[in-house]
């Protein structure tokens, strides 16, 4: 029951775009058609997925406070959480590398849709958001990581597709000549996080 | 060499803004701009970051393997958000405002603009450049900032760096202390810009 309603939280409530912004830079480059659209956002839910749960095992048994205790009590008072940033952001980057290896050894029809974008992720700030926000939450458990990382990931996908559906049709709009473009944009995604708002309130 | 040098400073801030031309760096943008304040230590903290880092990287240049070189940059700017962030942990007045801007500090890393100018300018230019490309890219979107916590602040709460400025009849307007808001203030800043400079109008 918790994870469902952590997942639900995750999706809407906490919406990685409309509520912290995260990932905000290839949202806005990346949504011009919803094909394109929709290859990063499958990209983003796996990308998330997989690393999440991986810094959630080296956070809890490498980084915390106290965390290095399994290597005997001398090691008890070690805190090495100042290195978090520079790890985490190294497990992605060689994660994003390695899955761009082995995509395009086995999968290259795959590759050929998705590996322009893979590259992308490895800068993307929803995908450290999620794992910085799972270490100042204190995630108890490996399934509870997991299932933050897929809400959150879908929570993702969602964004960009919607957005990218109504970028398409407004393509066909007579929109004033300095607002084109990436300004009308801008608006239409406040627009969209207003409407996401309704979700603020909801008790989970 | 001086028309170049002063192009160089110039640019970033006005013709080429990381965030209202380049659209670069908007996730920090838009979270931290509840207040001046929280803004204004964003805003020195990514000067500081994309200045440094633009340098090392600079300096760097000739040895960097080219195949490798995302993750030495990944590093070098990491190392740079580490240190930004152990000297905001420790002074006395910015510690509780590094709590507040909470994990925006270490999005710093994958802020574009820091990996964008390492990549279209550090890369290939000498350490002096590309540290003024560095700081100047990084005063063109503490600008921004600036300007979208000032109004936000004052909509928002009436007050500016805390201190009451509209009187205090005024009921503050709480839609503008909302994310969208400030999403749409951007796009109003744009439009402004645009409509000045023609140059820039998308067609």
């Amino acid at each position: 029951m918790e994870y469902i309603s952590l997942f639900v939280k995750s999706i809407f409530v906490d919406n990685m775009i409309f509520a912290y912004f995260l990932g905000m830079c290839s949202y806005l480059a990346v949504s011009k058609n919803v094909k394109t659209a929709n290859g990063l956002g499958l990209a983003v839910i796996f990308v998330l997925l997989c690393t999440l749960p991986l810094n959630w095992i080296i956070n809890t048994f490498v980084l915390q406070p106290g965390a290095l205790k399994w290597l005997g009590p001398q090691f008890e008072s070690v805190d090495l959480s100042f290195l978090s940033f520079i790890v985490f952001i190294a497990v992605i980057a060689a994660f994003v590398q390695l899955v761009e290896m082995i995509v395009e050894k086995f999968l290259p029809s795959l590759y050929s849709s998705l590996g322009i974008y893979l590259p992308l992720i490895a800068v993307n700030c929803a995908i450290l958001g999620g794992s910085l926000f799972m270490q100042q939450r204190d995630f108890t458990g490996l399934g509870e990581s997991a299932v933050y990382a897929l809400g959150s990931g879908i929570g993702w996908y969602l964004a960009i597709v919607a957005l990218a559906a109504i970028r398409e049709k407004m393509s066909y709009c007579n929109v004033p000549k300095p607002l084109k473009g990436i300004g009308i944009t801008f608006i239409t995604v406040g627009l969209m996080g207003m409407a996401f708002m309704i979700f603020m309130g909801i008790q989970l | 060499m001086a028309q170049k040098l002063k192009e160089t400073i110039l640019n970033p801030v006005l013709k080429g803004n990381p965030i209202t031309v380049l659209v670069l760096g908007i996730c920090s943008a838009l979270a931290v701009t509840v207040q001046l304040k929280g803004a204004l230590v964003m805003a020195l903290s990514v000067i500081a970051v994309t200045g440094l880092s633009s340098l090392v990287c600079s300096l760097l240049r000739n040895t960097i393997p080219n195949r490798v070189r995302i993750i030495v940059q990944l590093v070098v700017v990491a190392m740079m958000v580490i240190l930004v962030d152990q000297i905001l942990k420790a002074g006395e007045g910015t510690y509780a405002i590094d709590k507040q801007l909470s994990v925006y500090i270490g999005l710093i890393i994958t802020n574009c603009i820091v990996m964008g100018r390492i990549e279209a300018f550090a890369l290939g230019n000498k350490p002096i450049p590309s540290l003024l490309d560095g700081l100047a890219n990084g005063v063109g979107y503490g600008l921004i900032l600036v300007i979208v916590a000032f109004f936000r602040e004052l909509l928002g709460s009436g007050t500016l760096f805390g201190f009451q400025v509209l009187p205090a009849a005024y009921v503050p307007n709480n839609l503008v202390i909302l994310p969208p808001f400030a999403l749409i203030l951007i796009g109003c800043i744009i439009w402004v810009h645009r409509a000045l400079d023609k140059d820039l109008q998308e067609n």
